[in-house]
């Protein structure tokens, strides 16, 4: 019966499967990629930053502040923190004064609640509400060197600090629930969800690439790739094109909820902004 | 810590559910017979060679993104997803193997393997590759001779 032959055949290829790949996998595993335990309702036990699932060169270069490339981004941010714009003639330090502490819980709490506009806000979207209701300047395009330095610089201000997003506050678990759909479902060319890569294969090999949990605890990150500095939702459309999808928008809604729900997913995983990836 | 080791030892039910059901999915017609297109999907005879670049090549075949071949251990990078394609042609039949290519979903239940020549299901295709499948009837037959030469453990 060809069920039966079929059994066999499964049988044999999915021993010789694990003990190849799991041989294969030793090496990037070995290493004591240090584990964060899940929070409650995670399809995972324990959740891994991505920074364990890059070389040691890779890390290295991160660990350096003096090294790490992100940080021409966050000086420009730094130095935009202090500089006037708009109509109302205020720099960002004019409301928030010293960033290392108004600005310390802020990378690890966001995206949150907006009662006045009924939504949740990133820290970008958040920045350009304070330049335009607060400064009476232009917003920043979301992927602008402005405004991608401004993020790597607020977020900076909230490294070693864990995630730890309130997703009871107005419509945050509804948006976390539209996230968790769009993770899960299938896009483009290719037929992939995120989980397929980032809950079903990571620590597997795809091709070049080492497969992380594709948390978002290091965002901005440098990418050698990309030569510079790039927002979360900037990976999310290059996972979409890798998968032959449409992308959505940097901004748009679709990513926020993503946004939402992969903060969930890192609860409790340091922030480690800006972060270097290849 | 714990990795999940079999991930894709998905059903083969699959392949006994559509035992017998035509389909006319992407360009070429094909009819599944007993979990396998035993029919070729061109009159050109497949080739092994032209094969092992569709399955290198990492804008058609990719295979090896989430396969290991010894056979081609002149790469550099295999995948760990799938299991090794080693023996490949020892476990299935060509039309078993012509089916895993086209749309292996008929076969895995469920599986993360891309089908390759067909278009059904499909989610916010980007646009440049809309209705169009990621290889060509010629690039599978060339693919499933290549399969047809792994009949090494
Ligand atoms: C075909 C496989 C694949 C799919 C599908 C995929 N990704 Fe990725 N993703 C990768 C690879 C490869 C990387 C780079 C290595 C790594 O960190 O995993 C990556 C990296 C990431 C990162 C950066 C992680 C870090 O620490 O720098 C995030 C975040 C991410 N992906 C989110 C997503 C989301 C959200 C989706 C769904 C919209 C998705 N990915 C779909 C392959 C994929
Ligand atoms: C994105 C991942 C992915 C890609 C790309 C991929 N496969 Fe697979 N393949 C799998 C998985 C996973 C399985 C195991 C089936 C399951 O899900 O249970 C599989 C199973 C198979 C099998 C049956 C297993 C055996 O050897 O007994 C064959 C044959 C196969 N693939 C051939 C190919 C070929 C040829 C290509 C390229 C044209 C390819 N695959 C590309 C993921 C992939």
């Amino acid at each position: 019966m060809m069920f039966d032959v079929s059994i066999g055949k499964l049988g044999r290829w999915a021993t010789a499967a694990v003990l190849l790949g799991g041989l294969a996998a030793q090496p990037a595993l070995a290493g004591d990629m240090k584990t964060y335990p899940a929070p409650e309702g995670h399809p995972l036990s324990e959740i891994i930053s991505g920074y364990e699932f890059r070389t040691p060169e890779t890390q290295a270069l991160q660990d350096d502040d003096f090294e790490n490339p992100a940080f021409l981004w966050v000086d420009q941010g730094e130095e935009l923190w202090n500089t006037a714009d708009g109509t109302a003639g205020k720099a960002c330090a004019d409301c928030h004064g010293n960033a290392s502490e108004s600005m310390k819980m802020v990378g690890a709490t966001f995206p949150k609640w907006d009662a006045k506009n009924n939504r949740p806000v990133n820290i970008e979207l958040q920045i350009n509400q304070c330049r335009t209701e607060q400064m009476g300047a232009d917003a920043w395009k979301y992927e602008s060197s402005e405004m991608i330095g401004m993020t790597s610089f607020v977020r900076t201000q909230s490294r070693g600090e864990p995630v730890n997003v309130d997703f009871s506050e107005g419509d945050m678990e509804a948006w976390k629930a539209k996230g968790k759909d769009l993770y899960y479902t299938r896009f483009g060319q290719l037929d992939l969800a995120c989980s397929n890569c980032h809950e079903d294969n990571y620590g597997n090999q795809i091709r070049s690439d080492l497969l992380s949990q594709g948390q978002s605890n290091g965002f901005p990150t440098y990418r050698l790739k990309w030569q510079g500095v790039g927002t979360l939702h900037r990976r999310f459309k290059g996972c979409m094109d890798q998968v032959r999808a449409k992308p959505y928008k940097r901004g748009s809604d679709e990513f926020l909820a993503l946004e939402v729900y992969l903060a969930y997913r890192g609860v409790g995983l340091p922030v480690e902004a800006p972060a270097l990836r290849n | 810590m714990m990795f999940k080791p079999g991930i894709w030892s998905g059903a083969l039910l699959g392949a006994v559910l559509t035992a017998g059901v035509a389909v006319a999915a992407g360009p070429a017609d094909y009819e599944i017979v007993d979990g396998g297109i035993p029919k070729a999907l061109t009159a050109q005879p497949g080739n092994a060679e032209n094969g092992r670049e569709v399955a290198i090549n990492r804008k058609l075949g990719n295979c090896l993104a989430c396969h290991a071949v010894t056979k081609l251990s002149d790469q550099p990078y295999h995948g760990e997803i799938g299991p090794p394609l080693d023996g490949a042609a020892t476990r299935w039949s060509e039309a078993e193997l012509r089916l895993i290519v086209v749309n292996s979903k008929k076969v895995f239940e469920g599986t993360m393997m891309p089908g390759f020549h067909t278009t059904e299901g499909l989610n916010r295709v980007a646009e440049k590759f809309e209705g169009k499948t990621i290889l060509s009837a010629q690039d599978v037959e060339d693919v499933v001779a290549f399969l047809m030469t792994l009949n090494e453990e």
